[in-house]
This record gives structure tokens, sequence and C-alpha cells, in this order.
């Protein structure tokens, strides 16, 4: 079957996208829709005294003004993070009150104080600078590391010493020992800077409240509208879950930032129905800068072991992470069973403890972003892989091989029970792709061209498909992390997937039927794919963690398997065949060895129009599923970095990238490589352009692209993207994920790439030519000292 | 004010208000919603569109400053509904997008590019490509399948 399981089948979306007809929610207007704008806290900490809406209400066309503590005494509830992380003294999390529009205290810059509602954008935003809000500024803290010193500002009240957490995995007593034991320990401070997002398409929301029906409506940028749905109605009180319909049409990109439900799409909500209006709200990209959710911004030490034959012996690790000022959706959980489980990289470690303690500060919440606690994870292993590799002397990748993981089921003792992989083969794969044999050669003639060639490794390892339901609700999720589909099947043959899922990017269109193509030996063209939208699709989990793969295409292969039994039946009865001897090939039903068969279409409508199927049977032809899975996935790789630094000015250039990757099975290679690439290209912004930085009063100094250097194409290379597959055991079709990799597993390769080449192994993230060229001064200060 | 212009070979007028930019003129009044706004600070290229022929930020021009101009928006590229300019063709081919959102932007981008060089009879080469797009940005595909995209669009453009 030419567009099934492993096709290179161009993608069915592109069409509206190519020519414009993409429907974005910006791109929707609403009847008597008005626009909304918020009042934004310029203060990074700060008490709010008064607040003046009197010159912004005489404005001609402002609808109304709203304000925080009339969203409370309307029954508004606080946002609320989702996952429960308990400290290691057995406490609860302390999660800090959160208002969809503050009412005493503003905590970042940007923290929304009041929504204008007006006839125009324009008006909007120009009533929403009429507002006069009176502050009384208090200290600021940005850091996670100062947040927790004696005397820093105190954000919540509850939260003492800025603390949300103090949480530990694995055992402290033996990994000490064995460290205390260790022939060689390395050392490494690992900073993992503060990135935004910034998928293209800014956050937008339009709110609709029907009276007569006593009925919402939410257009939203979102990667989960049936979450977003939940959260609105369970937590925030905005409607009950029947009487709020959520759509999330074409999204322009996510990258986890559009999993959260955000003040915005509450406080749009809430002044829909108390101005009866239709409103409209669209970020602006500074905007999107100062709310949308950043990533990362962990600070961590750590500490590696090995004997006296290089096998490690221990990994000790402490890490401090900024949750900037309040909690979001699933912040909790990055720093913690997103992150610390995934210490043991691809190695096998007998000793893992890792101490992770989650902070306030007067940021940007920061939660998911591509990767979530899976990059910040893999920077600090194959940080300190490669650090101890050349303290040591020995091959950097001989050091990882030897400690490889060989044999699966692997039980890490940091949660994780790894299932398959062949980490040789992806590092073998990669090698050769490289030509790392090559390389000494490559150097010397770089070097007569003046430039430092350097190259590094990244072997990553990460977990997708999250995970078995009962599992994460015992460590602390508050929801079920299956995924559901629908199949049906039309009296004439087509076919619509309902799916939980959401794409804004992925290409679900065209993956998810090319394995109904397969299966039931039928044209791409005949199966639509319909997803985002709550009053279409029965409640699923959204796309985010690489899981709409794994758990979402499961789903469906269960529905599809309940079709085709029932398929089976209806044309053994017509047929008056056993149901072992049918087959579905060819886009018909037939009796295998014979010359009798149902056309498919056919099958559908004797199942619709039930005048011949067998008796009790009930009629139609359409079947739904709830897939939980068994285990996590772990796709993992090899990623090679090489690159070449003009020492005189400290610019480097990415003159080489190789990934092997294990994603287990592929429905879609052409898909999946525009998966890998898209998240290279993140993860070496990461490592050498992007950084959101703040000044010590809290204010954001990187909030356009005029100041946060997002990566273009000529700062990027080509990428040469192998795979080399294991099939996952845990999911019917073999699937592991690879939304995520390329950003998981790049930004170590680059900065042992730029670390080699310059070296000096003293290099933070973002690795931009300031950085590098300070870095090699202290080199060259050093070899003049000696 | 009122102002008139061609959009995509139609001649069209609208009443706006003076401060009125050229991409809310396309979207908001003439309701062309493929023109995209990605950014504040005219760096990002969604909202690219032709202007006589040439491309422009449209978030960067007030539509009064087109006054009698000829635009051009991703809806008007093709030949006629049913057709695909060569440039769509590439992208779709080469997987030259994942969320769309930046396409229009790329695709209006490319077609300049393309037409400029081979006008001047100058080679788009790789190199070029990744520099003349540095106008636009895309958080999707690390580029890889954009530029693909182009080089095949520009060999397909030549064949037209």
């Amino acid at each position: 079957m030419s567009e099934g399981i492993g096709a290179r089948v161009l993608r069915k979306e592109d069409k509206r996208f190519i020519t414009g007809k993409g429907r974005y929610t910006d791109d929707i207007v609403e009847d008597n829709q008005a626009y909304a704008a918020f009042v934004r806290s310029p203060h990074a900490h700060a008490r709010i005294v008064s607040i003046d809406t009197t010159a912004a209400m005489k404005m001609e066309g402002v609808e109304t003004v709203l304000m925080g503590p009339e969203l409370v005494a309307d029954g508004i509830g606080n946002i609320i993070c989702g996952w429960g992380v308990t400290s290691k003294d057995g406490s609860p999390m302390n999660m800090g009150a959160w208002s969809a529009l503050a009412t005493e205290k503003v905590r970042y810059v940007g923290d929304a104080v009041a929504i204008v509602v007006a006839d125009t954008k324009s008006l909007a935003k120009l009533a929403a600078e009429s507002v006069v809000v009176t502050y009384e500024e208090l200290p600021v803290v940005v850091g996670s590391v100062e947040a927790l010193e004696k005397g820093a500002p105190q954000l919540h009240d509850n939260a003492p010493g800025n603390l949300i957490f103090d949480w530990e995995i694995g055992d402290l007593a033996p990994t000490d020992a064995a460290l205390a034991a260790a022939a060689h320990v390395t050392e490494l401070d690992i900073t993992n800077n503060r990135l935004a997002p910034n998928p293209m398409e800014p956050r937008s929301a339009i709110a609709t409240f029907n009276e007569a029906e006593d009925h919402y409506t939410l257009y939203t940028t979102s990667q989960n509208p049936h979450v977003a749905r939940l959260v609105l109605s369970a937590f925030y009180n905005v409607a009950p879950e029947h009487k709020l319909r959520v759509i999330a049409p074409d999204v322009g990109g996510g990258f986890g930032s559009k999993i959260y439900i955000y003040p915005e799409e509450i406080a749009c909500l809430w002044a829909a129905m108390k101005s009866g209006r239709s409103i409209k709200w669209t970020s602006d990209r500074t905007e999107a800068f100062l709310t949308d959710a950043h990533g990362r911004d962990h600070v961590s030490k750590a500490k590696i072991g090995f004997d006296k034959d290089g096998m490690i012996v221990g990994l000790k690790v402490e890490t401090k992470a900024n949750l900037g000022a309040y909690m979001s959706l699933f912040s909790s959980a990055v720093p913690t069973y997103l992150y610390a489980t995934l210490l043991s990289g691809q190695y096998n470690i007998a000793n893992i403890y890792c101490n992770v303690q989650a902070v306030y500060t007067n940021t940007v919440p920061v939660d998911a972003y591509r990767g979530a606690g899976r990059p910040e994870a893999c920077y600090v292993i194959e940080r300190i892989m490669e650090t101890a590799a050349r303290e040591m002397g020995v091959d950097p990748s001989e050091l990882r091989a030897k400690n490889f993981v060989t044999s699966f089921p692997h039980q890490t003792p940091v949660i994780m029970a790894y299932d398959s992989g062949d980490f040789a083969a992806n590092q073998k794969q990669a090698q050769d792709a490289a030509d790392v044999a090559g390389f000494a050669v490559r150097k010397s003639e770089a070097a007569t061209r003046g430039k430092l060639r350097g190259l590094g490794y990244s072997n990553y390892i990460e977990a997708c498909g999250i995970a078995p339901s009962a599992a994460v609700g015992s460590l602390g999720a508050g929801v079920g992390l299956w995924e559901s589909a629908e199949v049906r099947v039309n009296p004439v043959g087509t076919i619509e997937i309902l799916t939980g899922s959401h794409s804004h990017g992925q290409g679900h269109e065209t993956t998810f039927a090319q394995i109904v193509a397969e299966r039931f030996d039928l044209p791409t063209e005949n199966i639509q794919i319909v997803h985002g939208d709550t009053d279409k699709v029965q409640f699923g989990m959204g796309t985010y963690g690489s899981r709409s793969g794994a758990v979402g295409m499961s789903a469906i292969v269960k529905a599809m398997d309940k079709v085709e039994a029932k398929v089976k039946k209806i044309a053994a009865h017509v047929l008056e065949a056993g149901e072992d001897d049918i087959v579905i090939e060819g886009g018909a039903v037939k009796v295998a060895g014979t010359d009798k068969q149902m056309l498919w279409h056919e099958v559908g409508l004797a199942a619709y129009t039930a005048h011949n199927i067998p008796e009790g049977m009930e009629p139609g032809l359409k079947e739904s599923a709830f897939y939980d899975p068994t285990n996590f996935t772990f796709p993992a790789g090899c990623y090679i970095c090489e690159v070449e630094v003009d020492p005189e000015t400290g610019v480097t250039e990415v003159v080489q990238f190789v990934a092997s990757d294990d994603f287990g099975t592929i429905i879609n290679p052409m898909i999946v490589e525009g998966q890998v690439h898209g998240g290279i290209a993140q993860g070496i912004g990461q490592a050498m352009f992007e950084n959101v930085v703040y000044d010590d009063a809290g204010q954001q100094l990187s909030a356009s692209y005029m100041d946060y250097t997002m990566p273009r194409a000529d700062d990027l290379p080509n990428y040469s993207v192998h795979h080399s597959s294991t099939t996952c055991p845990g999911n019917p079709l073999g699937m592991k994920g690879c939304g995520e990799a390329g950003a998981i597993g790049s930004p170590p390769a680059v900065i042992n790439a730029i670390t080699d080449a310059i070296g000096n192994n003293n290099l933070s993230m973002p690795a931009t030519p300031a950085a590098v060229w300070t870095a090699l001064q202290d080199v060259s200060i050093k070899l003049a000292a000696e | 004010m009122k102002i008139a212009m061609t959009v995509n070979g139609k001649s069209v007028s609208r009443d706006v208000t003076d401060n009125t930019l050229l991409v809310e003129y396309i979207r908001d009044h003439l309701r062309l919603t493929g023109t995209h706004v990605g950014c504040d600070t005219s760096q990002c290229g969604a909202c690219v569109v032709h202007v006589d022929g040439q491309a422009m930020k449209s978030c960067t021009m007030l539509a009064a400053s087109a006054e009698g101009a000829a635009i051009t928006t991703v809806e008007g590229l093709a030949k006629s509904k049913d057709d695909l300019h060569p440039m769509q063709v590439a992208f779709k081919e080469n997987h030259g997008l994942q969320c769309g959102f930046c396409t229009p932007g790329m695709i209006m981008t490319a077609t300049d590019m393309v037409t400029r060089y081979q006008s001047q009879g100058k080679e788009l080469t790789e190199d070029a490509i990744r520099h003349e797009l540095e106008g636009n940005i895309c958080r999707c595909t690390g580029y890889h399948n954009i530029v693909k995209s182009i080089a095949d669009g520009a060999s397909k453009m030549t064949t037209v």
C-alpha cells in the first residue's frame, strides 16, 4: 500500500496553508465582536493601591473595564497547577494563589490587572493605556538562587523562602558512598538558560456567551481543547462542561506554550458573559514574551564518579528550578518527574540521587517547553560525560559506549524502566554519517583558514507517550494520560477519524490517515481526520510530550480493531462464510481463496441499512476506544555536532549536524524528519542564540524579536538525519515519538563541540560570539601564564 | 479616508482610518486572512505581500501608502483558483511547512527572491536563499525544507 505505514505521503493539510486558506483563531470574526486589551503590571513586584478607570470608561466605543475583585466576587477560581509534588519531608507543594486578574499584588511584569473591552482593537489598547493604576513597589527577585537566599523578597505568603517544594529522588547515602569511593570524580556547574517558546502564531481567543442558551463558545490557540474545557469548568467555574464548547482551529505551533489555560481566556469568557459581546483578544509579540509560559531555567550542580575502568558508579545532581511568579498548569512535573527520571541517560548507573528545589521569582511562569525537563536532564548528563572523558583523557564516544545499557528491560534507579533500544547502533550510524574518522583532517584544514574546529556528541534518551494513567496518578498528576479515538465508517464507505490529539503543525491529518489506509487498504483521500472541537470529538487529552503517535494513534488502532471485527462479522453473514476466512484488501472485503466479496462501501451500506446483518447486531459502523499506555516510550539517539569558531570574533558556525534517532516504527519519514529538523533548530537556538534576560528590577530585556535572537535561515546548517530503529514493545504500532528529540538531544552536542574547539569547558548557553570570545580569552590568558 | 488599489487583480476601495496598516486593511477590511501578523517589529515576515511586484512587509506600511498600487497576497499568487503557483507546489512537495503560519510570508518572499535573481541572471545558491530569508522567521521547520522548497520552486519557475 503506497500510502500506508512508512510511506512519504505528502501532507493532506498543506493546500489550505499554501493558499492562505488556513483558519487560525485570529482569522475568525464573530457577530457583535468586540476586542479586549489587558492592563498589565509594569512592575515585577508591587501592591495595587488603586485603579482608576474613569478616563477609559468615558471613551466612546469602550464597552467595559473589569478588574480582579469583581472576578473573584463572581466566583471565578484561581489558576491551578494540576500536578501535586510532595517535598522530601512529606509536605505538599506550596501553591500560591493566582487570580486571572490580580487583586492585591502583582508579581511579574505583564501580570494582568484589568481587561478592557472596546469596539476596535486599537481603541481597546488605547483605553487600556488610560487606566491609571497606582502601585506601591516591592523589592524584586528574578534568579532562583537569589530567591532562596535569606532575606530575599517574598512572593507568596504560603511559600516561606519562596520555596515551592524541596523534592528528591534516588538514594542519597549509597550515591555519596559510591562517589566517595570512585577512582575519578567529575564535577560541573550547569545553567540551563530560560527560553521563550515563540510559536509563530501568537496566542488568541474569541469568547462568546449565548444568553438564551446559557452557553459559551471559546475559540482558542490550544494544544488540548478538552483539557482547557475541563479546567475552565472544574477549577475556574467559568461554565459547566456541557455549557462550554472549546474549539482549537488551525493552531500555528505550540511547543508546549499552548497547553496551559491562561488568564486571558478566562477573563475573555467572563467578560463575554458580563458584556454580552463576543470578545476577541490576540496577543502581540511582546505580550507573548511577557505572558506565554517560558521554558527551562535550571541551575544545577552535578557530580559523577567512575571506577578505575571508566565505569560509572554514581551520579548526584542538585537543581534549583525557577518556576516564575506563579505555578503554571504542569510546572511542578517538569523539573521533577520529567527531568530527574531521565538522569540515568543511556547508561547503566547503579546509584543516582537528585534534589530539586522549585522556587518562586518575579518572572513569567515557567512550564513545559519542547522537551520539558528532558532537555535539562540530557544537558546535565551529556555535558558531564563529555567533561569526564576530557578529564580522564579518553575518547568521549568510547566512555559513553562502555557504559551503555545493553539489555532490556532496564530498570534505572530513578523510576524509568527502559523497554528497548540499541544505543551502540545509533552511535555507530551517527559516527559513520559524520565521518568522525576524518575529523582530524578537517580540523587541520580549518586551522589553515584560522578557524578552530570542534566536535561534540550527545547521546540522548527521553521518555514520551506519557504514560499509564494509574502510574502518573500515583506520582501526583491530576489527570489521566490516555487518549481517545472514534472511527466512523460512513454508509458510502468513507471514514472519519475523530481524535483527542491535536495537530498544530505535526501533520496528523496525513499520518493518522495513513494508519487507517494501511489497515483497511483504502486511499487516504477517503479518510478525514477531525480534531480540535469539544462538540465534535469525545473527551481527549491533546498533544504534548510527543504522545500523538504512541498514545493517540494507539487509540485509533484500538477503535479500528473493533471496526474490523464488525466488518468481518457483517461480511461473513452476507457472504455466508466463516469470520476467520474474511480478509480486507484492495478496497474489498473478501472470503479468502474464493471470488466471493463485498466492496468496502457495500459493507458500510449493509451496516447502515441493517436489512441483512447478523441477528442481534446493532446497526451502524462506528466504534470508539480509549487507550491507556502501559509504559512510557523511550526514543533515543546519538547527535554529533561539528563547529568552526573564528577566534578573532567568537563567531561560531555549525558546519555539520548529524542525527541518528531511534523512534521505533515510523509512519511517515518525511514528517518525522521535519520534526527532527525543527527540534534541532530549537536546540541550536538554545545553545547559541536564545536567552530570556531580566534586569535586577524584573524588566524583561529580551521581549521582542529585536532583542531575543530567534534562529534564522542563515544561522543554521542543513541537517543530516538518520534512523536506526528498534520496535517499542509497549504499543500496537511499536512507536516511540519524535516531536521533542531534536530539542532534547542537540544543545549538549553543540556546547560539547564549541568547548572542544576552544579548549575551554567553562561556557554557558547561549554561546554567543561574546561568550565564546570571552571563553577564548580565558584560554589565552591561561596559556600566557603557563 | 477612502483608498483604492488593486488587490489580486481586482479593484478595491474602502473607507479606513488614516492609521490603518496595510496588513490590517488586507486582513480586517478585505478579509484576506492568509497574510499573517507574527510580531510587532517587522522581524518575522509572516505579513509579506507583493506591492507592485516587490515583496514588502505589510505590517510596516500604511494602507494609504499603497493607494493606487497593485497588491498580490498569497491568495492571489496562483493563476486561477484551481491552480497552484509553482512555489506553492514546491513547498508542499518538499515539506516546507508544518504549522503553516509563516508559510504565506515565506512563499511571497520566495517568489520575489526567485524573480529578482532570475531577472538579473544571478544564480540562486543555497547560501543566497538562506541570506535572503533573513527577514522571515519559521519556528517549526528549522529552515532545511524551506530552503529545499525555494530551490525547487526556483527551478519550477524557470520551466513554467
